[in-house]
């Protein structure tokens, strides 16, 4: 569905992504972990022209992103929903409006059914009745949460999540983490999640990736992963306290 | 997509190269801003279809009765100025009586666009580069892109009707305190009568004088808005670049509503 051919990328002379190249397949959840500034959101950009590769290039199915322009560019994009890692919200719009805003300026649907949907999308992140509170006025994880029945609220094909339980509360993480996986199961949506949290990357990827100066050094399912000698990944495991799937199959089930 | 990638480049070498680099980022930034410009120009006919008409209206709203104070101030006093001024030469003369041709003309061709240009820049136009400023750093346009809404559809085009419309109204609005302000300073200080004010007000003053101000007065909103817009579509660097970019795009609106204003002029009268 999207595939990295070769990508690099750098920002002056710092190498962000060194000749990347991977494929995430349709209808799959990929995975990417890593530490902070290791080129996450980087990544993620490119899937969506915010960046383009220095070299490389990106494919949205049959369709290359990194050198599209004008309608072609727009109609790959209409088949995104994405979840800024700042959530994004326009901040003179109240929530409702926030969640309204691509339907009411990319459909001609009537104003009562993109209400409607809206409703649902805010009651399916668990943020009924907050419709009227401006985005200034909720938390961080509410914003967050909002910013995500936004990306979602177009029923896109693929939904690019940059950090959509960090600052969260172990709780709604959970929830969060359920909601992505339902999204895929009921809807066959593929789905790209940044996240620091090797508990939910572990419960909710079919593929976890591990991006460790500018290459994803581990690229594989859970069960894999997990295995993996890579010094990186044990690292990162150690520092979160996960051995085996058992203990992350235990925390959901908490 | 309005999202850009910042572009890097080695150090200059040397004065000469960092100058010639400079000469060629202003052309750059010149031809990004007017054809974000004409981007905006081509969605004003969409101003009032449904999924625009709320921000057009919007945008007119705070940008006309918004400036509406500043403007009576700074016209009454305007006209004071210039009639105090002109005034004090005529006496000289023992020509009082033309104090209101002079005022006249003065405010028409340039004091009230010029002042009313001025106003905008650093009212609206710094207002305008620090929200959009904002909304760059924060990824609320990059949103917005990567969702398919046009920047320079959903921000800019509103905000370009809001001054091409409301910069020429506020301009006659203060047109008229001008001239007043001009008549109270002629029958306080120098002694003419309203009636004397009010006949030599229009003896030499001609359609055009008025509507080189309206003209004027619209040159002014298109370099308020495409410095502006283009100033905060561009910001990088958090709240840091923010101030820049509202700083930037007052000094830019200003110098080129002072220098433009006078090629306009020249254009009418040489
Ligand atoms: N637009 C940009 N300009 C310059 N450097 C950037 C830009 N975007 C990201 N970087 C750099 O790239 C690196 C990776 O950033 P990012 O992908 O945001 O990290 P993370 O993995 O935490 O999401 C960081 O060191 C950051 O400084
Ligand atoms: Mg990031």
């Amino acid at each position: 569905m999207i595939r990295f051919e070769h990508v690099t990328k750098r920002f002056g002379d710092k190498l962000v992504l060194d000749d990347v190249s991977c494929e995430i397949q349709a209808g799959e959840t990929f995975v990417i972990v890593g530490l902070s500034g290791a080129g996450k959101s980087v990544s993620i950009r490119h899937m969506v022209r915010l960046l383009t590769p220095e070299q490389g290039r990106v494919w949205v199915g049959d369709d290359c992103i990194s050198e599209a322009t004008g309608r072609p560019l727009e109609r790959i994009l209409a088949r995104f929903g994405v979840l800024f890692q700042g959530a994004a919200l326009l901040q003179w719009l109240n929530v409702e409006d926030n969640v309204c805003l691509p339907l009411r300026q990319k459909t001609r649907l009537p104003d009562a059914e993109i209400r409607q949907r809206a409703a649902d999308m805010l009651r399916l992140v668990g943020l009924e009745g907050v419709g009227d509170r401006m985005p200034a006025d909720i938390s961080g994880g509410m914003r967050k949460r909002v910013g995500l029945a936004r990306a979602i609220v177009t029923q896109p094909e693929i939904i690019l999540y940059d950090e959509p339980t960090s600052g969260l509360d172990p709780m709604i993480s959970r929830q969060i983490d359920l909601l992505i996986d339902d999204l895929r199961r009921r809807l066959g949506v593929t789905s790209v999640v940044v996240t620091h949290d090797l508990y939910s990357a572990l419960q909710i990827g079919s593929r976890v990736a591990m991006l460790h100066e500018g290459r994803f050094v581990v690229c594989a399912p859970p069960e894999e992963f997990i295995a993996s000698p890579h010094p990186v990944v044990r690292n990162f495991l150690r520092a979160q306290g996960i051995v085996t799937l058992q203990d992350v199959h235990q925390a959901f089930a908490k | 997509m309005i999202t850009r990638e910042q572009q890097y480049y080695d150090p200059p070498v040397n004065a000469v190269a960092a100058l010639g680099r400079g000469v060629i980022a202003a052309c750059q930034g010149t031809g990004q801003a007017l054809l974000m410009l004409l981007g905006a120009l081509a969605y004003v006919p969409q101003a009032f279809t449904p999924r625009n008409r709320a921000n057009v209206v919007t945008q007119l709203y705070t940008m006309g009765i918004k400036s509406l104070g500043v403007v009576t101030v700074v016209g009454l006093f305007t006209g004071m100025i210039l009639a105090v001024q002109m005034g004090l030469g005529l006496e000289l003369v023992k020509q009082e009586r033309y104090v209101s041709t002079l005022v006249c003309n003065g405010i028409l061709r340039e004091m009230s666009p010029f002042m009313t240009g001025l106003i905008l820049a650093a009212s609206v136009g710094s207002a305008i580069a620090a929200q959009l400023g904002t909304m760059t750093v924060s990824e609320e346009i990059a949103a917005l892109d990567v969702m398919g809404v046009s920047p320079l559809r959903y921000l800019m085009m509103p905000r370009l009707v809001g001054l091409v419309v409301m910069a020429p109204l506020l301009t006659i609005y203060m047109d008229v305190l001008g001239l007043l302000g001009g008549a109270i300073v002629a029958a306080t200080m120098l002694g003419v009568a309203p009636e004397t004010y009010y006949d030599g007000l229009f003896e030499f003053t001609y359609n055009k004088d008025f509507y080189v101000g309206l003209v004027k007065a619209v040159v002014f909103a298109l370099i308020i808005v495409s410095v502006s817009c283009y100033q905060g579509f561009r910001t990088q660097e958090g709240a840091v670049g923010v101030g820049r970019a509202t700083r930037r795009s007052v000094i830019v609106s200003f110098l080129l509503i002072l220098t433009l204003g006078y090629f306009v002029t020249r254009l009418w009268y040489s």
